[in-house]
């Protein structure tokens, strides 16, 4: 069912216009979580948490230039595994995969 | 521009978002069961709250002008308690032939365990033995590749299930292709921090065609946006698509889908010419 593509519309000069700015920020922002995780007041090695490390896989792909960046980043940040858990471990995803102990 | 809200979770908004949506061109929206904050302590519970959402919250919908329509079910987050969803499930049909229930929903999975695989399955099979529409949540975040991927291989172990009267919600980049190439409707989600934004949404759009997907804003009681949809509207004219095609995924798609219940009336029609810039 992929036969109503819509191409975008616009021109890169006009996607650059309408959406520069907006990118610019949030580039901005991860620079800044990068350095705030680098003051953290108990000195702790941000690359010891999984989140970072998956994170920082995923800035790799913005830089590579392939395609579907968007899709590449969502499987980095995904459980990578496929049988159900066992047991509910707790309710709240944790944005990126925790493999367990050991694993 | 008129549009279908087909995921909402009014009970936790106020009259004033009510007026927003009405205000922005919604003229009828889908409430599936939901999760509350916090784990329902007996089946008494969801028969009070299936009340609300087929007596209660019809009514207040209709002060402002909008059809409510709902789908039933205990929710993922809870699913891990089998006792409590087996009973839940037993309470159901008593309130399938209320006027505004169109389907078994959102059901799905939360962190892919087990039990909550179990109880999504007692669901489907309800909705099967009922000829119910099935409303489809995928999980959260990292939950979510591998969640969809169990949900569409338990979808499938249903002889007879009809893929094109099953919504799987929430889906983004890496989960339409599972949803679609499988015969299912998709829906995408346009959340403020998870899900997809406004471009996202577009993006996908964009690459993947319009066909078998409708936008929603699953607005409830944390972070999110009932005016999400208008607001779509708006990045898609800022992207310079055509008004056809913007109303094809905000009413022409979510109506088609919800149309296969007989309980639902928004007929489909012509959109209204909007000249962007005049």
């Amino acid at each position: 069912m992929k036969n109503s593509a819509l191409s975008c519309p616009l021109e890169l000069t006009q996607i650059l216009d309408e959406y520069f700015l907006e990118n610019r920020h949030k580039l901005l922002e991860v620079a800044a979580f990068l350095d705030r995780l680098d003051r953290a007041h108990d000195g702790a090695d941000p690359s010891s948490d999984f989140r970072v490390v998956a994170f920082t896989r995923a800035l790799e792909v913005l830089l590579d230039g392939g395609p579907q960046r968007a899709r590449q980043i969502q499987m980095i940040l995904s459980d990578p595994t496929d049988e159900p858990r066992e047991q509910l471990d707790r309710k709240a995803a944790w944005g990126a995969y925790a493999a367990p102990k050991g694993v | 521009m008129e549009f279908i809200e087909p995921h909402a979770h009014m009970i936790s908004r106020t009259t004033d978002d009510y007026q927003q949506l009405a205000l922005t061109g919604c003229v009828a929206l889908a409430e599936p069961a939901f999760w509350a904050g916090w784990d329902r302590l007996s089946a008494d519970s969801f028969e009070d709250y299936f009340r609300q959402l087929t007596q209660f919250e019809p009514k207040r919908a209709a002060l402002f002008g909008i059809q409510h329509y709902t789908y039933l079910c205990l929710n993922p987050k809870e699913g891990e308690n089998r006792e409590l969803a087996r009973e839940v499930v037993k309470r159901i049909p008593k309130f399938l032939e209320c006027p505004n229930v169109v389907g078994i929903g959102e059901i799905g999975l939360n962190r892919n365990t087990r039990n909550e695989l179990e109880t999504f399955k007692d669901h489907v099979a309800l909705a099967l033995e009922y000829d119910q529409m099935i409303l489809i949540h995928t999980p959260h975040l990292e939950d979510k590749y591998k969640g969809t991927s169990l949900i569409i291989r338990a979808l499938q172990s249903f002889p007879g299930l009809k893929p094109e009267r099953v919504m799987i919600d929430h889906a983004e980049e890496h989960t339409i292709d599972m949803i679609r190439d499988n015969g299912f409707r998709c829906g995408l989600t346009l959340y403020p921090d998870t899900k997809v934004s406004y471009p996202r949404a577009v993006d996908i759009l964009e690459t993947h065609g319009t066909d078998g997907i409708y936008v929603n804003s699953a607005c409830d009681w944390g972070n999110s946006v009932p005016t999400a949809v208008p607001r779509f509207i708006m990045e898609m004219r800022r992207r310079k698509h055509s008004e056809e095609a913007i109303h094809k995924v905000v009413f022409d798609n979510p109506v088609a889908f919800l149309s296969q219940s007989p309980k639902f009336r928004v007929a489909s029609k012509a959109p209204v010419a909007v000249e962007v810039g005049a």
